[in-house]
């Protein structure tokens, strides 16, 4: 049972950070390889926040995403936006790039040990669900993830604002003859999905060590789940990343020795029977 | 009763062009298509731009729009010099605009389709009188915008440009592919449209139907305007206009 929530916790950041990745890529055609960095950046400035500005958990969760999507933002605008009538290879291999800045820049400062982040007060604790012990935090864990994921799905396939996203999505020429600033809708949807990694790195922040490398980690695993779901897709990110969460974890309480692999195995049969993923669109 | 209302009434109200194209070159890549295409429309007019396939007559819209890679010369509209704009500004001044290949978004639904141009000014058609004018689409509006059937996508396509405020069309091939009686319906959305004081330059190459709705036909030809009769004198330039469209 145990690890079960184990999984699901792990699948509520593989659906978030998936997510994001989802939401960029399908606006932007770009993988962006940074995202994993810009979660490790949301956990810092929640440190940051902290220990700086004496600033705490509550609000870090809703600033860290901001200031982080704000980076995301100016990165949009004075250096991916010059690549879009490139290959897609240079936003892949720039967002790179960035990444190991990222990351080199805080190891350089902060070192590799980790940083000891407070679970807030109010969620500390548990609860005995009789059959097990569900800490609090964890449990907040999985309602913030599956309340932001919903909200996504929602923004994106059911408002005016997401019938604009989807369809410069589809044909953003046309879209921009229709008097839209399509440029303007990009970043800010860079921006936000930044963001969405960002607030993952927040939740992630009392649970794990903060870390430079604590994107690094993770960020190959939901790389897989998003070649599992299938690019683009916004449903087929939310629910490939819990459901390889769970499985994840059943395959530690079955054969753990697989635990570590199985997600890679998964990917590697997908793409041999269904190469564009199990919710990808058929390119 | 619509038809003979529009055929005798072909007087366009007076004044300077709404629109008015000269000196247009435009360019995919290194691909120079346009060269030099001339034409104004009045306030109020229907235009036609007829030719063969390959003439130029998409290019011309798309120039018109900003959509082409490289564009030169002068496109005024109500005055204002477009040719250094954005598409998205040019849009905003008052042009709406239909694509050949319709341009129906699948991710959309039917409504989301049709409210998805932004309002640029006062004076459009309430959605009402748009499904007034396309029954079908209200019927549908739930459906997944490319399940609708070639003759439906076409009046939405259409539709979606009436709600913004957009006082000058372009429609790009409307009727191709289409069976007879949506020609026709989309012909009866014409003239009414004209009635309801749109401007809208057609691009066609069905020249009955061009003649059904029309008040002057601009021939392009290897990305020129090479000829343009009234619809008043078409009978009498009918051979030479077999000879410009190869029929
Ligand atoms: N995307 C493009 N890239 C390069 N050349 C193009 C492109 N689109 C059109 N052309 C070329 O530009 C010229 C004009 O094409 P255009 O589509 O404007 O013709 P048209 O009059 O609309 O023809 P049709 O009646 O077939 O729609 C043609 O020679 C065509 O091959
Ligand atoms: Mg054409």
């Amino acid at each position: 049972m145990g690890q079960l929530l184990l999984g699901l916790i792990n699948g509520s950041f593989y659906a978030v950070l998936s997510l994001g990745l989802a939401v960029i890529f399908g606006l932007l055609n770009i993988i962006n390889f940074s995202h994993g960095a810009q979660y490790m950046m949301g956990a810092f400035v929640a440190w940051m926040l902290l220990n700086y500005l004496g600033i705490g958990y509550w609000p870090a969760l809703v600033l860290a995403p901001l200031i982080v999507g704000a980076t995301g933002i100016v990165l949009e605008k004075v250096a991916l936006s010059r690549l879009y009538k490139l290959d897609h290879l240079y936003g892949l291999l720039l967002t790179f790039g960035i990444a190991l800045i990222l990351q080199g820049l805080f190891r350089n400062y902060y070192g590799i040990s980790g940083l000891p982040y407070q679970i807030p007060a109010s969620l500390s604790g548990g609860q005995n669900l009789g059959f097990m012990f569900l800490p609090n935090y964890r449990a907040w864990i999985v309602v913030a993830s599956v309340v932001v994921c919903f909200a996504t799905w929602f923004m994106i396939e059911k408002t005016r604002l997401g019938a604009y996203l989807r369809a410069a999505t589809e044909n953003p020429a046309l879209v921009g003859a229709f008097g839209i600033n399509v440029p303007r809708m990009i970043t800010l949807t860079y921006g936000f999905g930044v963001a969405l990694a960002a607030f993952a790195g927040v939740l992630a922040a009392p649970i794990y060590a903060v870390n430079p490398n604590m994107g690094a980690d993770l960020i190959i695993v939901v790389f897989a789940v998003v070649v599992i779901g299938g690019m683009g897709s916004i449903m087929g990110a939310i629910v490939t990343g819990y459901g390889l969460g769970l499985i994840e974890g059943l395959t530690r309480v079955f054969y753990p020795e697989g635990s570590a692999v199985v997600i890679f195995v998964i990917m590697a049969i997908v793409l041999l029977i269904k190469p564009e993923g199990l919710f990808g669109r058929a390119a | 009763m619509r038809e003979a209302a529009t055929l005798s009434e072909t007087a366009t109200p007076g004044g300077d062009a709404l629109l008015s194209v000269s000196g247009l070159n435009g360019w995919y890549g290194e691909s120079h298509v346009l060269h030099g295409v001339e034409f104004d429309v009045r306030p109020g007019e229907v235009v036609t731009l007829l030719g063969r396939n390959g003439a130029g007559k998409t290019s011309t819209l798309c120039a018109i729009m900003g959509l082409l890679g490289k564009r030169t010369g002068s496109v005024k509209f109500r005055g204002t010099e477009t040719i250094t704009l954005q598409p998205r500004h040019i849009a905003r001044l008052g042009i709406g605009f239909c694509p050949e290949e319709r341009g129906i978004f699948s991710s959309l639904n039917v409504e989301e389709n049709l409210m998805l141009p932004p309002r640029i000014a006062e004076g459009g058609l309430t959605v009402e009188r748009i499904y007034q004018l396309f029954p079908n689409l209200l019927e549908r509006r739930r459906s997944q915008g490319t399940k609708l059937s070639g003759g439906e996508q076409q009046m939405l396509a259409i539709g979606r440009i009436l709600r913004t405020g957009a006082k000058l069309l372009l429609l790009d091939e409307p009727t191709e592919g289409l069976a007879p009686v949506i020609v026709q319906q989309i012909g009866a959305t014409i003239r009414e449209l004209k009635k309801e004081g749109f401007t809208i330059v057609l691009v066609e190459q069905n020249l009955r139907f061009a003649a059904s709705v029309a008040d002057r036909h601009c021939v392009v030809e290897q990305g020129r305007v090479i000829d343009m009769i009234p619809n008043t004198e078409l009978d009498n330039n009918i051979d030479k206009l077999h000879g410009y469209l190869g029929v």
